[in-house]
């Protein structure tokens, strides 16, 4: 990580002011206004539109592997998101990728 | 058939609440370790670390930061993704308004500071049961609900910040985050347009892996909010023709 002390805590201010307007937007601002719903309807798939996109180069090109696609981490990866879909609970679903990442670590090297 | 008032008084619905949120520590607790080991070991010092949990409460935009740091994106693109994973708290924020809006400003701007997915949740569906509870109830169980959920996210951030460095280096930490985002991902793939916009953001990042400064990311989040909403559009409709 090369950034300066002042810009590490301008980033941590940003985000965390940036984030309270989100939070504070509707609720304090623009009080008892609706969001026309074609912006809700956007909106809605911010989680889904945002985190698989920032995942995808560490889960398939990993950095810790030079980039190259590794088998543990892709199996990791996959059993992480068929317990998340089978059981909904996010603790399985973490100890279950976790679990099958340190087993293959351990067998395969 | 003689209707009882139903006057939850803010005391009670406060308990509640607390009830309610109780459970969400099992996944508080982890995530937030998992946050304060993967900061570090990016090079957060821990006061950095801890004061990233304490101002900005989002696990998700703050390990999305992470990731783009330790990758040295440029502080605007760091911050732009940041916020864009935290969108969806605008939209949390426009459906609580109908129902917390008419509270006084400071409780409004306490729960906008203290909204996680968890409380927003369990308080919503809440509000949708009993639209008749009082503006004080329901602002009560609110913070109930986020009051077992918060100083735990503090406390976690803070012993993964401190054990970080005892983390053996063998261990493969790098794919925590990764694990903990798909582990966040999967229940929120409850429909085809959700499916769709998943399989888009994925598909379009890495084809827009030649766009500088990461902002093919940003690119392939706004393509695939587009690709949800038509296909949710498309499923409406094709519901009522039939």
């Amino acid at each position: 990580m090369d950034y300066t002390q002042v810009q590490i805590w301008a980033l941590i201010v940003m985000i965390g002011l940036g984030t309270f307007a989100l939070r504070f937007s509707f609720l304090g601002l623009v009080g008892r206004r609706k969001l026309p719903d074609w912006a809700l309807q956007h909106l809605r798939y911010t989680p889904v539109a945002v985190i698989p996109g920032l995942m995808a180069p560490q889960i398939f090109f990993p950095p810790a592997n030079g980039g190259e696609t590794d088998p543990g981490r892709l199996l990791a990866a996959s059993v992480t998101l068929a317990v998340g879909l089978y059981v909904k609970n996010p603790i399985w679903a973490i100890l279950a990728g976790a679990g099958t990442l340190t087993l293959w670590m351990a067998m395969v090297g | 058939m003689r209707q009882e008032p139903t006057e939850l008084t803010p005391a009670r619905a406060f308990r509640q609440g607390i009830a309610a949120g109780a459970p969400f520590t099992l996944v508080v607790t982890p995530f937030g370790m998992v946050f304060g080991v993967v900061a570090t070991d990016a090079g957060l010092s821990v006061l950095e670390t801890l004061s990233f949990s304490v101002l900005v409460i989002a696990g998700a935009a703050q390990l999305a930061a992470i990731q783009l740091m330790t990758e040295n994106a440029p502080v605007l693109v760091v911050l732009l993704t940041a916020l864009a994973v935290n969108l969806r708290m605008a939209m949390y924020s426009a459906s609580l308004a109908p129902h917390l809006g008419a509270a006084p400003l400071w409780k409004r701007a306490l729960v906008a500071y203290l909204m996680v997915d968890q409380a927003y949740a369990t308080a919503f569906t809440r509000y949708e049961l009993e639209p008749q509870l009082s503006v004080a109830a329901k602002t009560a169980y609110y913070l109930g609900a986020v009051t077992p959920i918060f100083p735990l996210w503090y406390l976690a951030t803070l012993i993964g910040a401190l054990i970080g460095n005892a983390v053996p280096p063998g261990l493969p930490i790098d794919f925590a985050v990764p694990i903990t985002f798909l582990a966040i991902l999967a229940p929120l793939l409850r429909s085809l347009a959700h499916v769709a916009a998943a399989l888009v953001s994925v598909v379009a990042t890495l084809a827009l892996a030649f766009l500088p400064y990461n902002l093919g990311l940003l690119v392939a989040a706004v393509l695939a909010m587009i690709v949800g909403a038509r296909i949710e559009r498309w499923r409406a409709r094709q519901a009522e023709t039939r």
